[in-house]
């Protein structure tokens, strides 16, 4: 089973490679990729120096280019699959159909992952993308129970990744429009969900209230940790409770202890959630989910996350609190 | 094939979105007695939000697409828009194998299973197609109809329409609660806190969706089971002369749980009529909440804009 873990700039990829990244992915400066935000991604030259770098440890370099173009922008999706397959990357991440049927016909040779913004959750979607485009992997939005991840891979026809740690998406990946009903700005049209431009924190007498474009998020009292503005994640009156995590809490997802599961099952790699995050989070994140899989590779039956392993996971976690997500049925 | 620029009567074409709530069997089947008598042109059937809700079986939902055709409506199949289960892949291939009334594929999986039968199919808003090269794909594996997704703007339906395959008709989200999101989660059981396989069909209780307020009070999402709408409607009854500029070909209409039949009839009188458009605010009254048109307009999709 693969580690693949996020590179938000050299630094982080540095980082993941260095801790034991099998591959790491990355995106290009602009809003071609589901991480657009300012001060990330890599200009062609720092990409260049990620390759070098990378390639000359062991470490395969992949880039994402995985939200939608429109038709104005669509220039800089097709530039962007160029420029990728011209610095010779290992794979591309995509999910707009259009960007795939280019980049098969033009770059017949380069390797395409169908991104969980693809938002395919089943292996007669799948199918679909292999048929049409020759895709070789699926990464799996965070919407299946363990059993019916099990069944997909079983069924499939290309290989199947899953998201192992990180920011938690409730809704399937690819379809949610929550951040666009606020902010005009989506990840499927610009690359970012709920954007840091849009975000205010204010003061009110004894609490701290974060606001996405006017819209009240929530609001902390003094004792309580703030957590990012993300609609999902914001505390509502639903007409049973005046404030409650109608949708979800601030977690984070983390399935440590589902990998021999996930490794019987045939998913062939892991995905680590977190572009924006820091170089020091890439190489904890990855120094720790690296002992996990080679534990599990060495005695996959008698495995367990380490108590230890866990601790600094969720200590790193939104909310210092982590969920096994939609793989377990209870959560759903 | 293409009547972008015919501007008669009845140029544009109106659709009945899919019933996205959980209603009881008494309710559809009244409903689709009633709607037999509107002025739409076409009708989508089916349940298309949770595998869970069987209101009506396949072969119920099929007589009620016979009767439809039989009002004069065009009446198709529309699938579940997000697939989890195997069970849910079986039943949607024997809807996509009906061997009668178009489907409508809400989801990939039907869209690949449409495309092995070498049928022609319509695509929902909830698959992605933003740009005229996915639009010109999927019109080679037989694409008839796609329904733009709600976030693309007036601006960017242009630029579609422009270089639009021939054959191919646009369909537009003009009237409704946005469908913004889906996930594996059920909130209306969340809320209820019974969990999603011991579900107690709750959402029966809600037939218009549950509310989600702000903590100031302000409405705005709307829960329905595994689903999240806007709290406040979409609408486009001003735009009718717009959307026909554009040479859109259909304008659909999502049922609510009430005055449906007024808001037919509104965007009827303004298909018309496209001379004297309705004033944007003619069906307030008949909506559940506030009213948004933000997406038309390149906002963001809680928006208004007056003019």
């Amino acid at each position: 089973m693969q580690l693949l873990c996020p590179a938000g700039n050299l630094p982080s990829l540095k980082a993941a490679v260095d801790n034991g990244a099998d591959a790491v992915y990355m995106g290009f400066k602009d809003d071609t990729n589901a991480r657009h935000f300012a001060g990330l991604n890599f200009t062609d030259q720092r990409l260049l120096d990620g390759i070098e770098y990378a390639r000359g440890r062991g470490t395969r370099v992949l880039c994402a280019i995985n939200t939608y173009p429109q038709a104005s922008g669509w220039p800089r999706w097709q530039a962007a699959v160029d420029r990728a397959a011209a610095l010779q990357v290992d794979a591309l991440i995509v999910a707009d159909i259009g960007v795939m049927d280019y980049a098969c016909r033009r770059w017949p040779d380069l390797r395409l992952h169908l991104s969980v913004q693809g938002s395919a959750t089943s292996h007669e979607a799948i199918r679909f993308y292999h048929q049409q485009f020759g895709i070789r992997r699926a990464v799996l939005p965070r919407v299946l129970a363990l059993p019916q991840v099990r069944r997909l891979v079983e069924r499939s026809e290309v290989e199947i990744e899953v998201f192992g740690f990180g920011s938690l998406c409730v809704m399937v990946e690819g379809r949610c429009m929550l951040s666009s009903y606020v902010t005009g700005q989506s990840p499927n049209t610009f690359g970012a969900c709920s954007p840091g431009s849009f975000v205010r924190w204010e003061t009110t007498g004894q609490s701290l209230e974060s606001r996405l474009n006017g819209v009240l998020i929530d609001r902390y009292s003094e004792q309580e940790n703030a957590a990012y503005p993300t609609i999902c994640k914001g505390r509502y009156d639903d007409g049973v409770q005046p404030q409650v995590y109608a949708l979800e809490q601030p977690t984070s997802l983390n399935t440590l202890e589902l990998l021999p599961e996930l490794m019987a099952a045939g998913v062939v790699a892991v995905k680590i959630e977190g572009r924006q995050r820091s170089p020091a989070y890439v190489a904890q994140v990855t120094r720790v989910w690296r002992a996990a899989i080679d534990a599990c590779l060495r005695d996959p039956v008698r495995f367990a996350a380490r108590p230890d392993w866990l601790r600094e996971l969720a200590s790193l976690s939104e909310g210092a609190q982590t969920t096994l997500g939609a793989y377990q049925r209870a959560w759903q | 094939m293409n009547e972008t620029t015919k501007k008669t009567d009845l140029s544009i074409r109106l659709a009945l979105g899919p019933v996205p709530y959980y209603w009881p069997p008494e309710r559809l089947l009244e409903f689709y007695q009633q709607a037999a008598t509107w002025p739409v042109d076409i009708v989508y059937l089916g349940e298309t939000v949770c595998s869970k809700r069987r209101s009506l079986r396949p072969g119920q939902w099929q007589e009620l697409a016979a009767m439809l055709e039989q009002a004069g409506k065009q009446a198709v199949l529309s699938t579940l828009a997000l697939v989890e289960a195997e069970s849910e892949l079986g039943a949607m291939r024997r809807l996509c194998a009906n061997g009668r009334f178009r489907v409508e594929a809400n989801d990939m999986a039907a869209v690949q299973m449409l495309t092995e039968l070498k049928l022609a199919f319509i695509t929902g808003p909830g698959v992605n197609i933003y740009n005229p090269q996915t639009l010109s794909l999927l019109a080679r594996l037989g694409l008839q109809r796609w329904v733009a997704p709600v976030e693309l703007s007036s601006r960017s339906l242009a630029d579609m329409q422009h270089s639009r395959p021939a054959g191919v008709e646009t369909e537009v989200f003009a009237y409704g609660r946005l469908p913004l999101a889906w996930s594996a989660r059920c909130f209306t059981a969340r809320a209820h806190g019974v969990g999603k396989d011991d579900c107690e069909f709750r959402c029966l209780d809600d037939p218009q969706g549950r509310l989600i307020r702000t903590r100031e009070g302000e409405p705005f999402l709307n829960l329905n089971g595994i689903q999240i709408e806007s709290a406040s409607t979409f609408s486009l009854l001003d735009q009718v002369p717009a959307a026909m500029d554009l040479g859109i070909d259909v304008l659909r209409i999502t049922p609510q749980t009430e005055h449906t039949a007024e808001v037919v009839a509104a965007f009827h009188r303004a298909r018309s009529e496209p001379g004297a458009p309705p004033a944007a605010d003619a069906l307030d009254a008949y909506m559940p909440g506030d009213r948004c048109n933000g997406y038309w307009y390149g906002e963001p999709g809680m928006a208004l804009r007056t003019a």
